[in-house]
C-alpha cells in the first residue's frame, strides 16, 4: 500500500508531462453506460481513455476547486442544467468542430460552442393501459385537471427530471401560471413522491395510480429486464406522447464540453466528434434506449414500438436559466 | 520539559479522568495540548471550510428555506433520531446482555450473527425492502393473488415511510451498541455481580426484580460509557444518512442540503444547513458528557471474569428468538433478496473486473483503519494526558465528521486541498518555473484524508471507551515504576485495551468498504470500488445489476466481522 501511494505520489507530479496519446474524462454519466462507447473510441483511435464518474455536481464541484491544474479534458453530464452551469462557472471552452455543427442540430448545443448534447431523453406521460385510454389526455397542462385527482404518482422534485420539466414549462408559460398549475397538479398526487421513475411505473401498473411522468429509457428498461415480473409490469403501460399540437414533449440532452485548462484539447474534441459518429449513437441508442440527436440513426426497437412524436424545439440554455426558480415553485407547492 | 512541569504533569495523569483543569492560557500552551491542536485541526479543516460559509449567509435563500422547507428537514430529522435511538438500544442491549450473561440455544453462532448488519449498507439494504415490501413486490402481490384483492382493499404497512426508514436504520446500526455494550459487559468482575445479589434480598413484584437486577444495578450502570457511545455512532450515522431517505422520498437535513446545493445552485444554504446538522451533532455531544459527568467508570476489570447462566428450555428459546429476530430483518431478508436478484443474471458476474474491485475495496480499507486507528490513538492519549476543556473541545471538533454527510465533507476535502495544491504550485511556478500541478487532490491520499476526516469518531470514541474502562491506580503504578507517559502508552495501555483497538480497526474497516459519496468524487481515474459500482447501477434504478456488487460487499464484509467476534471470545479468556 505504501509503495503504492507513493507511487502515485510520483506519478502526480509528472501528470505536466505528456506521454501516449490520452484523454482524462470527468463523467456524471455511470461508468457501465459510457465504459463501452469509450473502449470503443480507444480502438479506433488510439488514444487511451482516463475515466472518472460521479456525480454531475459533484465533479463541477470539484473541477472549479482543481482550478488550471484540473486533469480534466471533458465533462460529461447526464443533464444539460449541469453544462449550463459548468458553462458559467467558466469551466469549458468554445470548440470550433465543423464535424460537431453539422452533425448536431442547432437546439441541442450551445449557441457558444461550449458544449454540445448527443442524446435525448423524453419524459413523456404514462398511464395504465386498462384505466386510461390513451386519447383522455392530450397535454401536460390536462394533468392539473381536477379529475385526476388521486390517480398521478411522481417522483421527487429533488430529481433533475422534474426540475427540467418545471423550468421548461416556465419558460414556456411564465412563473405565475406554472406556479398555478403545480399547485393543482400536486394536490392530484395518489401519495407523497417516493422512489424513483421505475417505482412510478410500477406503482402505475400495479394499481396504486393511474398516471405518472417517466424518462422513455426507464420503461424502454423495464420491458427488456432479465425479471419476469418487471417485464409484466411494463407491459401495462401505455405512452401518451402530449403536446403533441402545441410546443411538444420535454426533452432534455446528454452531452458533454471541453473543459477550459485542458491540457489534451485535441484528443478530447475527436472523442466529441466521435460520440456523433453513426455508430456511437447507434450504440447509445441501443444500449440504453435513448434518442440520438443525429438524425437517420435508428432508435431501438423497444423505442420504436413507443411511436413518433413532436419534441419541445424550447432551445436548452432556458432550462438551466430557470432550474432555481422552478425548485423554487414546487418548494411552495408542497412537492416533496 | 522542567522538572516542576513533570512533577505537574504527573499530578494532572494521576488525577480522575473527569476532573478538570479549566482553560489553557492561549498564549503559553501546553507542549501536549500544542501537538493535540496539529493533529486535529487538519482533520477537522474541510468541516470548517464548509461551515466557513454560515459567516457570509444567503438571507433571501435562507428566508425561502424557512417559510417552505425547513422545519420538515429539522423535524423529521429529529424523529428519525429520536426513533432510530429507541431502536438500537432496544435491541442492542438486550442482545449484547444476553450473549454475555447467559449460554443458551446456539449461542456462539449468534454471537457473531448479530454483527452481520454491521456489513450491510443501509442504502442497499433499503433497497431489497422495496423490492420485498412495495405494493409490486412479492409480498403483496402474494397477497392479492390469494384474495383477489386490489389496491385499497387492505391494509399493509408503508415501507417507504419515516417509521420505514426507523426500522432500516435500526437493523443496520443496532450492532454499535451491541458491540460495545457486550464487550462492557463481558469486561465486568463477577465479585460486583455478587454484592448486587447480596444486597438485593428476596423480591416477588417482577418490575422490582427487574430494577433490583444485577442487570439494572450493575451491568448498565457499568457499561453506560461504552452503550453512550455505541449509541451516538448509530445517532450520527442516521444524521449522516443520504441514501435511505432519499431512496424512500423522505425529507430530511441531508436530502435539504442536496437539493439547496443541487437544485438551487446554493453551496450556501447548503452549508446553512450543514451547519444546523453540525448543531445537532455538537448538542448529542454536550448531553452526553453532561449526563455522565463526575461519574468514573473505571473498576477492577475483569479479576474473576462471570461464568455464564445456562437458559434451558422456554427461557433458552426465548433468548435464542430475541437474538435471532435482528439478524433475520438486518441482514438475512435483505441478504435472501439480493440473493434471489443475483440468480437472475448471475452469468453477467465474471464479466466484470470482480477482483480489481474487491482488492481495490480491501486495500483502501486497510489502509483507512491503520490510519485512523493510529491517529485516534495519538488523540486519546494527548487528550487523557491531562484532561482539560480546551482538549476535549479539540478532541470533539476532530470528530464531528461523523455526521456530516459524505458528500459535504468530500466538497470540503476538495476545496481545502484544491486551494493547498494550487498554492504550491503558484509559489514554485513563481520561484522556480516549475509547475508541481496538484499533488494531493485525485490521488488515494486525498480518499484517505476523507476518511480520517469522516471516521475519525470510530477511533476516538472506540479507544476512549476502551481507556476509560482502565484503573487509573495502574497506570499510576507503572508512573512510579519510573516508565515515561508514552512507555505506559505502549506498555501498558495499548495491550490491556487491544480489544478496543481491534474493534475501532474493523468499525473503520468495514464503514470505508461501504462508505460511498466521498470515494465516488474523490477517487483517482479509473479505480473503482464495490460500493462505487453497486451505487451506479443502483441509482439508475438497475437494483438487479446491482444485487452481485452488493452482496459482495456484505461477503467482504463478513471476514473482518467474524473477526472482531472472534477476538471478542479469545480476548476475554486471555486475562490480564
Amino acid at each position: 500500500m505504501k509503495f503504492k501511494l507513493s507511487a502515485l505520489l510520483g506519478l502526480s507530479l509528472l501528470t505536466g508531462v505528456a506521454t501516449a496519446a490520452e484523454v482524462n474524462v470527468y463523467s456524471g454519466r455511470a461508468e457501465v453506460f459510457i465504459k463501452p462507447l469509450l473502449e470503443q473510441f480507444t480502438q479506433e483511435t488510439g488514444i487511451k481513455v482516463n475515466l472518472l464518474s460521479a456525480k454531475d455536481d459533484a465533479l463541477i464541484a470539484r473541477m472549479r476547486s482543481e482550478g488550471r491544474n484540473s486533469p480534466a479534458d471533458v465533462l460529461l453530464t447526464a443533464d444539460v442544467g449541469r453544462l449550463l452551469r459548468a458553462e458559467q462557472d467558466g469551466l469549458l471552452q468554445a470548440v470550433e468542430s465543423e464535424v460537431l455543427e453539422q452533425r448536431i442540430p442547432a437546439q441541442y448545443r450551445a449557441d457558444s460552442n461550449m458544449w454540445f448534447g448527443f442524446t435525448m431523453r423524453a419524459r413523456p406521460i404514462m398511464v395504465a393501459t386498462d384505466r386510461v385510454a390513451p386519447d383522455a389526455i392530450s397535454s401536460y397542462e390536462e394533468l392539473a385537471d381536477a379529475k385526476w385527482k388521486g390517480k398521478i404518482c411522481i417522483r421527487s422534485s429533488d430529481n433533475v427530471y422534474n426540475q427540467s420539466f418545471i423550468a421548461a414549462m416556465i419558460a414556456h408559460h411564465g412563473t405565475e401560471k406554472t406556479e398555478q398549475w403545480v399547485k393543482q397538479f400536486v394536490s392530484n398526487f395518489a401519495r407523497p413522491p417516493s422512489g424513483g421513475d421505475r417505482d412510478q411505473i410500477r406503482a402505475v401498473a400495479a394499481g396504486e395510480c393511474d398516471i405518472t411522468l417517466a424518462n422513455t429509457y426507464y420503461l424502454a428498461g423495464m420491458l427488456n429486464s432479465d425479471d419476469a415480473t418487471e417485464r409484466a409490469l411494463a407491459e401495462k403501460i401505455t405512452v401518451i406522447w402530449p403536446n403533441q399540437d402545441s410546443y411538444g414533449v420535454h426533452v432534455n440532452i446528454s452531452g458533454a464540453g471541453v473543459a477550459r485548462y485542458a491540457r489534451n484539447r485535441d484528443e478530447a474534441i475527436r472523442l466529441l466528434e466521435f460520440m456523433t459518429s453513426d455508430s456511437a449513437q447507434v450504440q447509445y441508442a441501443q444500449s440504453n434506449h435513448e434518442y440520438p440527436v443525429v438524425e437517420g440513426v435508428a432508435i431501438s426497437e423497444t423505442l420504436q414500438k413507443f411511436g413518433q412524436f413532436k419534441a419541445d424545439d424550447l432551445k436548452l440554455d432556458q432550462l438551466g436559466a430557470y432550474n432555481a426558480e422552478a425548485v423554487r415553485i414546487m418548494d411552495r407547492a408542497g412537492w416533496r | 520539559m522542567s522538572a516542576s512541569e513533570t512533577i505537574d504533569k504527573y499530578h494532572a495523569d494521576t488525577a480522575a479522568p473527569a476532573a478538570s483543569a479549566g482553560w489553557r492560557l492561549p498564549w503559553r500552551p501546553s507542549p501536549g495540548a500544542v501537538a493535540l491542536f496539529l493533529i486535529a485541526i487538519p482533520i477537522s479543516i474541510p468541516i470548517l471550510v464548509v461551515l466557513f460559509h454560515l459567516i457570509a449567509p444567503d438571507i433571501e435563500v435562507w428566508n425561502h428555506l424557512r417559510r417552505t422547507r425547513l422545519g420538515e428537514y429539522v423535524s423529521h430529522s429529529l424523529w428519525l433520531m429520536v426513533g432510530v435511538g429507541i431502536g438500537v438500544l432496544l435491541i442492542g442491549i438486550p442482545t449484547a446482555w444476553l450473549t454475555a450473561r447467559y449460554d443458551f440455544f446456539a449461542k456462539r453462532t449468534l454471537v457473531w450473527g448479530l454483527m452481520l448488519p454491521l456489513a450491510m449498507p443501509a442504502y442497499i439494504v433499503a433497497y431489497a425492502y422495496i423490492g420485498v415490501m412495495d405494493f409490486s413486490g412479492p409480498l403483496q402481490s402474494l397477497i392479492r393473488d390469494l384474495t383477489g384483492w386490489g389496491f385499497g382493499d387492505y391494509w399493509f404497512p408503508q415501507i417507504k415511510s419515516l417509521t420505514g426508514a426507523v426500522f432500516i436504520l435500526s437493523m443496520v446500526f443496532y450492532p454499535y451498541v451491541y458491540l460495545l455494550a457486550r464487550s462492557a459487559f463481558l469486561e465486568q468482575s463477577a465479585s460486583l455481580y455478587e454484592v448486587a445479589q447480596l444486597s438485593r434480598g428476596a423480591q416477588r413484584n417482577p418490575l422490582s426484580r427487574l430494577i433490583n437486577s444485577g442487570f439494572m444495578r450493575v451491568g448498565l450502570p457499568l457499561a453506560r460509557p461504552a452503550i453512550v457511545a455505541g449509541l451516538m455512532l448509530a445517532l450520527m450515522e442516521t444524521l449522516a444518512d443520504y441514501g435511505t431517505v432519499h431512496a424512500f422520498g423522505l425529507t430530511t437535513l441531508t436530502t435539504g442540503i442536496f437539493r439547496s446545493w443541487y437544485g438551487l445552485g446554493q453551496i450556501e444554504a447548503a452549508a446553512q444547513l450543514a451547519g444546523v446538522l453540525t448543531i445537532f451533532v455538537l448538542a448529542l455531544l454536550v448531553l452526553e458528557r453532561t449526563s455522565r459527568r463526575r461519574a468514573a467508570y473505571h473498576h477492577p476489570r475483569a479479576i474473576r471474569p462471570i461464568e455464564p447462566i445456562k437458559l434451558t428450555g422456554w427461557r433458552s428459546l426465548g433468548a435464542f428468538t430475541v437474538c435471532l429476530l435482528p439478524i433475520l430483518f438486518g441482514f438475512l431478508i435483505p441478504v435472501l433478496q439480493l440473493g434471489s436478484w443475483s440468480l437472475i443474471n448471475s452469468e453477467r458476474f465474471l464479466d466484470q473486473n470482480f477482483i480489481r474491485l474487491a482488492l481495490n475495496t480491501l486495500g483502501l480499507a486497510a489502509a483507512a483503519a491503520l490510519l485512523i486507528v493510529s491517529i485516534a490513538i495519538a488523540i486519546v492519549a494527548l487528550k487523557r494526558a491531562r484532561p482539560s476543556r480546551l482538549r476535549q473541545a479539540i478532541t470533539d471538533i476532530a470528530t464531528m465528521g461523523y455526521a456530516i454527510p459524505g458528500a459535504v465533507i468530500a466538497v470540503g476535502v476538495f476545496i481545502s486541498l484544491g486551494y493547498f495544491d494550487n498554492a504550491i504550485d503558484g509559489w514554485m511556478r513563481d520561484s522556480f518555473g516549475i509547475s508541481t500541478g496538484l499533488l494531493l487532490s485525485g490521488t488515494l491520499v486525498a480518499l484517505l484524508f476523507a476518511y480520517a476526516v469522516r471516521f475519525m469518531s470510530l477511533g476516538v470514541f472506540s479507544v476512549d471507551a476502551g481507556m476509560a474502562r482502565l484503573r487509573p491506580t495502574m497506570l499510576d503504578a507503572a508512573r512510579a515504576l519510573g516508565h515515561s507517559p508514552s512507555s505506559v502508552l505502549f506498555r501498558v495501555t495499548l495491550p490491556m485495551i487491544r480489544r478496543s483497538l481491534l474493534t475501532a480497526g474493523l468499525l473503520v474497516f468495514v464503514e470505508v468498504l461501504k462508505e460511498l459519496p466521498a470515494t465516488l468524487v474523490l477517487r483517482p481515474f479509473n479505480f473503482n470500488t464495490l460500493a462505487v459500482r453497486t451505487f451506479e447501477l443502483a441509482n439508475d434504478e438497475m437494483l438487479i445489476e446491482a444485487a452481485i456488487p452488493a452482496l459482495t460487499i456484505v461477503v467482504i464484509g463478513l471476514l473482518p466481522v467474524i473477526l472482531l467476534s472472534r477476538a471478542m471470545t479469545k480476548g476475554n479468556n486471555a486475562g490480564c
